[in-house]
């Protein structure tokens, strides 16, 4: 199953013009869990998905809403500078969001 | 200013962006349950660096208008203060002047009297330069190291003030303060701070407000929140009785635009909220206690620069000829070659920037795009040339939009033209572009001290 498809609501934005992050919210416990729990689901994963170093990535499980949060640099320049594709960041979350478990 | 423990301070946050919009009702919701001041934040980086380089405002002065006359009518009536941040968007000089000729406006027509307090927010590049070789700056997440030759790039520098500036100019007498970049948690924490209010629930009953009803639902940044502080909790209601708060919804917040949603940071402190409680309270509203403030060991504050890297044209066109989307490619090198032929001599080939935006292929993600199996049958094409001159730009753009037009390519069926223009003129000029050459935090002893205040009479 996609990410895409586990998450009840999946959104990126930025947090600050250098840094993106993405929140998947989860309908149940077990959506939450089977997707922290996935052996794919991995810092490693993401920083090769979106170009960005191993260790710049953040997993971070906010349990009281089901919520998995995942911040990284921008992967492109910063927000509105030249060659970027995305001022606000809201439309980031692929290719995370195609992500198989 | 009185010290009120045991007590409790109530006041409104009239929506997220001051601009955006929000049911009249709601702010007259607010103030007959009390509200002991009016706070909005009126500014942003989301927009991009554009507005703080430019000194414009992304939200126009009508729509400010409309939301502040009636906002700065009631604060004048009730006898409580409005309090304005990241006045004019990006809080520079021009966006507090474009904020204030607004206000004043208002003031005139309505016939209206207060004490007025303007507190500036912009920074020498000097003093950015000292602390830099002071080793007193360092960078906001993954912003990098700071330059000498970053500083001097930039042509307007800003910092997010704290509460302190706020509070003297509250001191001060003032009934309404103008603010320029602010801590979007300043605005609403700085009266409870100075009334003697738990500094960790006064900035964590802040960051929810700042947004507005966003943390309700409906959701939405666009209408009033109420919120109540009190010694060991505060809690938060919409203004609209047509909104709810709940435990989740207002937990939830702390995801939004937030690196971590267990703290933030503001130069009061890191302000943690790992151990906080989020309780029904009545029908619409929900208690929060619990937050904890861990105080800086050495105050900071963030400053935001931008530097203009040239200015840029775009094209925009559609195409739908199969052959010409599946020589995408071809067509681009043929323009590249063709442009930086034609202008050698007058700019080189690294003097400017030529990108191709293909919606509808790879526009929205570009190399990190992972769907490339799907030829589509029609895409939208951007050609943007940024140069070091309107004119530079516009003339390479011309010059792609023209070649590409006409680019051969094998197997060519479209022989007169490769794209559909929607528009003529079919070249748009879009002016100067910034980048935020500094978003950096700067240690010092004092940041108040950097936040000149002055009063008026209106």
């Amino acid at each position: 199953m996609r990410l895409y498809e586990c998450a009840k609501v999946m959104r990126s934005k930025n947090a600050g013009p250098f840094t993106l992050t993405i929140d998947l919210m989860f309908e149940d416990r077990e959506s939450f869990d089977r997707v922290l729990a996935a052996a794919g689901f991995s810092t490693g994963r993401i920083a090769r998905l979106y170009g960005v170093p191993e260790d710049s990535v953040q997993i971070c499980p906010f349990e009281r809403v089901l919520t998995v949060k995942v911040t990284m640099p921008r992967p492109g320049p910063s927000s509105g500078a030249r060659g970027d594709r995305d001022v606000y960041g809201c439309q980031q979350h692929f290719p995370l969001a195609d992500m198989v478990l | 200013m009185s010290q009120a423990m045991g007590d409790e301070i109530r006041f409104v946050s009239l929506c997220g962006m001051l601009g955006y919009g929000y049911p009249l009702g709601s702010l007259e919701t607010a103030m007959r349950a009390g509200a002991e001041f009016v706070g909005v934040d009126a500014g942003s980086t989301d927009p991009g660096p554009y507005y703080l380089g430019s000194g414009t405002g992304f939200v126009r002065p009508l729509q400010v208008k409309r939301d502040l006359e009636p906002a700065l009518c009631a604060s004048v009536s009730h006898g409580v203060p409005l309090i304005i941040g990241s006045a004019g968007g990006s809080g520079a000089a021009p966006h507090v002047e474009a904020l204030l000729e607004v206000l004043r406006g208002i003031a005139r027509e309505r016939e209206l009297h207060f004490r007025l307090g303007v507190i500036a927010a912009d920074i020498e590049p000097q003093t950015v330069s000292d602390a830099l070789a002071e080793g007193r700056m360092r960078p906001c997440g993954p912003s990098g190291s700071l330059t000498a030759d970053a500083v001097r790039s930039c042509n307007r520098i800003v910092a997010q003030m704290g509460t302190g500036p706020i509070i003297a100019g509250l001191e001060g007498g003032a009934d309404v303060i103008v603010a320029g970049r602010s801590c979007d948690t300043a605005i609403f924490a700085a009266l409870p701070i100075a009334r003697g209010f738990d500094p960790a629930l006064a900035l964590h009953a802040a960051k929810i407000a700042e947004c507005g009803t966003l943390c309700a639902r409906p959701g939405g940044a666009n209408d009033a929140l109420l919120c109540t502080l009190r010694e060991h909790d505060f809690i938060v209601e919409p203004a609209n009785p047509a909104k709810s708060c709940y435990p989740d919804t207002v937990a939830a917040h702390s995801l939004y635009e937030q690196p971590d949603p267990n703290c933030f940071y503001e130069p009061e402190g890191m302000v943690d909220m790992s151990d906080c409680t989020f309780e029904q309270f009545g029908e619409r509203s929900v208690r929060v206690s619990g937050t904890r403030l861990v105080p800086a060991a050495k105050p900071t504050i963030k400053l935001e620069g931008t530097a203009l890297r040239g200015y840029r044209a775009i094209t925009v066109a559609g195409m739908r000829d199969p052959g010409a989307i599946a020589h995408i490619g071809q067509i681009e090198a043929g323009v590249r070659e063709a442009v930086s032929e034609n202008l050698a001599g007058t700019i080189e080939a690294d003097g400017y920037s030529l990108r191709f935006l293909r919606y509808g292929m790879d526009g929205v993600m570009g190399t990190l795009e992972t769907e490339r199996n799907t030829p589509p049958h029609e895409i939208g094409f951007i050609i943007e040339a940024i140069a070091p001159t309107q004119e530079l730009a516009d003339s390479v753009v011309s010059l792609a939009r023209s070649t590409a037009l006409h680019c051969h390519f094998e197997g060519r069926k479209c022989t007169a033209g490769n794209l559909a223009f929607p528009f003529s003129p079919s070249d748009l000029q879009a002016g100067p572009v910034y980048e935020f050459a500094v978003y950096h935090l700067m240690e010092l002893e004092d940041p108040d001290a950097l936040f000149p205040l002055r009063f008026e009479e209106v």
